[in-house]
C-alpha cells in the first residue's frame, strides 16, 4: 500500500483554501465584496449567532474571500487556521489582546522592527501589558526575564534589520518549560524559507503587506495558530479556559481545543477592536501567494549575487548577513534556514551619514521608501526612518548605527541592481 | 463536566449547560485519536435546543484520564457507566468511526438505555490497514500522516474548509499530536479486533440512522451496508462531498441529518 502524500507547498499556494465558486464556477478567488450574508430562515441566523453552524454572518468576523486566504496561509505553515487582519501590526495586536491583560507581561526580542517596538515597548504598557526586551542571542536572558506574570514570548524569525537569526528550537524550548508560547513574526522568511511551527514556535504572523503579496500594493497582516500549545494545561491563559461572559458563557478551549485561540481572538478580537481584512485586500494578497514559491528563490538568488558584490566593495565598510561566515549567526542559519536568509538585509557605508545620504540618492533601479518585500528593489537608512524613535541604546542593542543603510532586494535583474549600487557608491565615495 | 468513572476522571462537554433530568439527552463519542471538539458545532446544537447533551471524551483522550481502554466491548460498557454515574437512564448516542462501532455495541448490551441511536462514517469490519497499524503500534508519526489523509476526502487540501479560517489537516494533526503514545493504536486496535458487529447488530431494538461520505476511503459506504441490512429499519444518509471526517467537510448536513432522525416520530 503506498503511503499517502500530502500536496507540496507549491501546489497548495495555489490551491489551499478554494473550491471553484459554486455560483458561477469561477476558477479565480471571487472578490465577495459584501457586508453581509442573507440568513435562510430565522433558525438559521439563530445557529450562525451561536456557532451551532459554520458560515459567514459579517464580514468583520468573517468573509468568503478572506477565508480563502486564511486557510491558504494555514496550510502553507501547517497550522490549524488563521485570521487574516488590516496589517502585520493588527496580527500583532491581535495575538497580544486575545492571550493577556493589565498587569501581564512579555519577554521580547530587542531586534524588533521599529512598530513593533513601539505597540510592545510604549503603546501597550499603557494598556498594563509590560514587555522586558532581551538580546535574541543570549538564552539566558530570555529565560532570566520570565516572570509569574508572563504570557508570551515574542520575536522575529529574522531580526529587523540586524537579521539574528532566532534561535526558535532553543527559546520555544524555553517558553515551553515555562509552560507559556513563543509567538514569531515571520514576515521576512515567508513559508518558503522556513516553516517555524516545525522548529517549536506555536503562534506566529506576517505583514502579509511584504512578501506574501511581493506587488506593495495592499497593507496587510495574518495571524496563523499551530493549535499545538496546550492551554489548559499550561494553566496560566484565563482569556482561553475559562467561562467568558462576552460570550455566553464560553469556555473557549473547552469548546474547542486545539481551535480556542483563534476562536476567541475572531469572536472577541475582530468583533471588539475591529482591525479585519477588505475582501479585496485578501484578493490581492492571494495574488501575490499565488508565485511565491517562484518568488522567493529568485529574491535569494539575487540578495546573494548583492551581498557577494558589497561585501567586495572597498567602499563599503561591512555587510550584515547571515549567509557571510562573518555573520554570529553564521551557523544557526545554516542549520534553521537552508534554503536562503531572505532578501533584506543591511551594510554600513563608508563615510557615515553624509556619504549614505548622496548614495541613496543617487541610486536609479532602487526606490527610496519605508517597506519591504517588493517585487521592486527597495532601500531605507533606518536610523532616521523606521527605527527614529529609538534611543541610542536601544539602536545599538538592534545592531544599527547611523551609517546603516537596509536594502530589500526585488525581481529585477540582478546585474542591473549591481551597477546601479555601484554607480551610486562611486557617487557617494566622491 | 468532569466526573469521575471506575477511579478515573472523565470529562463531558455539556455545552455550558447543567444537565437537567427534564430533557433527553444526546451522547457524543468520538473516533479513535480525536475528542468531544470533533462534533463541536453539532453537539453545540443540540445542548442549546432542549437536549443534555455529553460529548464525552473517551479515557486517554481529550481532558479524560487514561489509559485507554482496550475493546469496543469495554468503551461501550463505559458509556454506559458514564449515564450510571449521572443518573441518566437512557439517551440517544450518537457515535463517530470507532465511536460508532462503540455505539453499536452499547445499543446490543445495553438496550435499556438506548433511545435512538446514530453512525456516522462507520463500517463492518471496521479492519485497519496493517501499515496504519503498525506505524501507530511504533508511535511513528506515519500514522498521524494516514489518519489525517485518509480520514477527509481526497478533496480536502484543494478545497475551502466550512469553517472559515481553518484547515482541516492541520487541526486533524494537531489534535494527533496532543495524545499520549500508545492511544491512537490501542483505539485503531480495538477497530481491528471487534468482531461482534452482526450479531450485536441483530439485538438492536432502537431507531437507526447510518451517515455515510460518498467519498470516505477509510470506511467507504460499501462497507457499511451489510450493517445496514441487519439492523430493523436502519436509515442511511448519503453525503455526496464528504469524506470521513463528516462533522467537519459537511458540518451542517450532518447537523440536518441528525436533527431530522431526532425528530419525535
Amino acid at each position: 500500500m503506498a503511503a499517502p502524500k500530502y500536496p507540496s507547498l507549491d501546489t497548495l499556494a495555489l490551491h489551499a483554501g478554494q473550491s471553484p465558486d459554486p455560483a458561477t464556477g469561477s476558477r479565480a478567488v471571487p472578490i465577495y465584496q459584501t457586508t453581509s450574508y442573507v440568513f435562510r430562515d430565522t433558525e438559521h441566523a439563530a445557529s450562525l449567532f451561536n456557532m451551532e453552524r459554520a458560515g459567514h454572518v459579517y464580514s468583520r468576523i468573517s468573509n468568503p474571500t478572506v477565508a480563502v486566504l486564511e486557510e491558504r496561509m494555514a496550510a502553507l505553515e501547517g497550522g490549524v487556521g488563521a485570521i487574516a487582519t488590516a496589517s502585520g501590526q493588527a496580527a500583532l495586536h491581535l495575538a497580544v489582546a486575545t492571550l493577556m491583560g493589565a498587569g501581564d507581561h512579555i519577554v521580547a526580542s530587542g531586534s524588533l522592527y521599529g512598530g513593533s517596538h513601539n505597540l510592545l515597548g510604549y503603546t501597550m504598557r499603557r494598556f498594563g501589558i509590560e514587555t522586558t526586551f532581551v538580546n535574541p542571542r543570549d538564552l539566558s536572558q530570555w529565560k532570566n526575564s520570565i516572570r509569574p506574570n508572563t504570557r508570551l514570548l515574542f520575536g522575529e524569525t529574522l531580526g529587523n534589520p540586524g537579521l539574528d537569526v532566532l534561535d526558535i528550537p532553543a527559546v520555544s524550548a524555553i517558553a515551553h518549560e515555562a509552560k507559556l508560547p513563543l509567538l514569531v513574526d515571520a514576515t521576512f522568511t515567508t513559508p518558503v524559507l522556513m516553516r517555524p511551527f516545525e522548529l517549536g514556535a506555536d503562534l506566529l504572523y506576517h505583514s502579509a503587506t511584504k512578501f506574501l503579496g511581493g506587488h506593495g500594493v495592499a497593507i496587510a497582516g495574518v495571524l496563523v495558530d499551530s493549535g499545538r500549545f496546550d492551554w489548559e494545561a499550561s494553566g496560566k491563559f484565563d482569556t482561553l479556559t475559562a467561562p467568558y461572559a462576552g460570550f455566553h458563557g464560553m469556555d473557549f478551549e473547552e469548546e474547542s481545543g486545539t481551535r480556542a485561540f483563534l476562536l476567541r481572538a475572531r469572536r472577541e478580537g475582530l468583533r471588539d477592536f475591529g482591525a479585519c481584512m477588505a475582501p479585496m485586500t485578501a484578493f490581492q494578497i492571494l495574488q501575490g501567494i499565488e508565485t511565491l514559491h517562484l518568488r522567493m528563490p529568485r529574491h535569494v538568488d539575487s540578495t546573494r549575487k548583492v551581498v557577494a558584490f558589497l561585501s567586495g566593495n572597498p567602499a563599503v565598510q561591512s555587510v550584515v548577513y547571515p549567509e557571510l561566515p562573518n555573520h554570529p549567526d553564521h551557523e544557526l542559519a545554516k542549520k534553521l534556514l537552508p534554503h536562503g536568509c531572505g532578501a533584506v538585509f543591511s551594510f554600513e557605508i563608508k563615510g557615515g551619514r553624509p556619504a549614505g545620504k548622496r548614495f541613496i540618492e543617487s541610486l536609479r533601479v532602487f526606490s527610496h521608501l519605508a517597506n519591504v518585500g517588493d517585487a521592486k528593489s527597495l532601500v531605507i537608512h533606518p536610523a532616521t526612518t523606521t527605527h527614529y524613535r529609538m534611543s541610542d541604546e536601544d539602536l545599538k542593542k538592534s545592531g544599527i548605527t547611523a551609517g546603516t543603510v537596509r536594502l530589500s532586494i526585488g525581481l529585477e535583474d540582478p546585474q542591473d541592481l549591481i551597477d546601479d549600487l555601484d554607480r551610486a557608491l562611486k557617487a557617494a565615495a566622491k | 463536566m468532569n466526573l469521575e468513572v471506575a477511579g478515573r476522571r472523565v470529562f463531558a462537554y455539556t455545552a455550558a449547560h447543567d444537565l437537567d433530568p427534564a430533557k433527553p439527552t444526546v451522547v457524543f463519542v468520538h473516533g479513535a485519536g480525536l475528542d468531544h471538539s470533533s462534533f463541536a458545532l453539532q453537539s453545540r446544537y443540540f445542548g442549546y435546543h432542549g437536549r443534555n447533551v455529553l460529548a464525552l471524551d473517551l479515557p486517554a483522550h481529550g481532558r479524560s484520564e487514561g489509559p485507554p481502554l482496550q475493546s469496543i466491548e469495554d468503551m461501550a460498557d463505559w458509556v454506559a457507566s458514564v449515564l450510571g454515574a449521572l443518573k441518566i437512564p437512557r439517551a440517544s448516542v450518537v457515535g463517530h468511526s470507532m465511536g460508532s462501532l462503540v455505539t453499536l455495541e452499547f445499543a446490543a448490551r445495553h438496550p435499556e438505555k438506548a433511545e435512538r441511536i446514530a453512525f456516522i462514517g462507520v463500517a463492518f469490519p471496521m479492519k485497519v490497514a496493517a501499515p496504519f497499524l503498525e506505524a501507530a503500534k511504533a508511535n511513528d508519526y506515519d500514522a498521524f500522516d494516514m489518519h489525517t489523509i485518509w480520514g477527509h476526502a481526497a478533496q480536502v487540501p484543494l478545497a475551502a474548509n466550512p469553517s472559515p479560517g481553518m484547515w482541516m489537516y492541520g487541526d486533524a494533526l494537531a489534535r494527533l499530536e496532543r495524545l499520549a503514545p500508545g492511544v491512537l493504536h490501542a483505539g485503531l486496535k480495538a477497530c481491528n479486533d471487534y468482531a461482534a458487529g452482526f450479531e450485536s447488530a441483530a439485538k438492536v431494538k432502537c431507531p437507526a440512522l447510518l451517515l455515510v461520505g460518498k467519498r470516505d476511503v477509510m470506511t467507504p459506504p460499501r462497507a457499511a451496508q451489510a450493517l445496514q441490512e441487519k439492523i430493523a429499519g436502519c436509515k442511511i444518509v448519503t453525503l455526496d462531498g464528504s469524506g470521513h471526517a463528516l462533522m467537519a467537510e459537511a458540518p451542517d448536513a450532518t447537523l440536518d441529518a441528525l436533527i431530522e432522525f431526532s425528530r419525535p416520530r
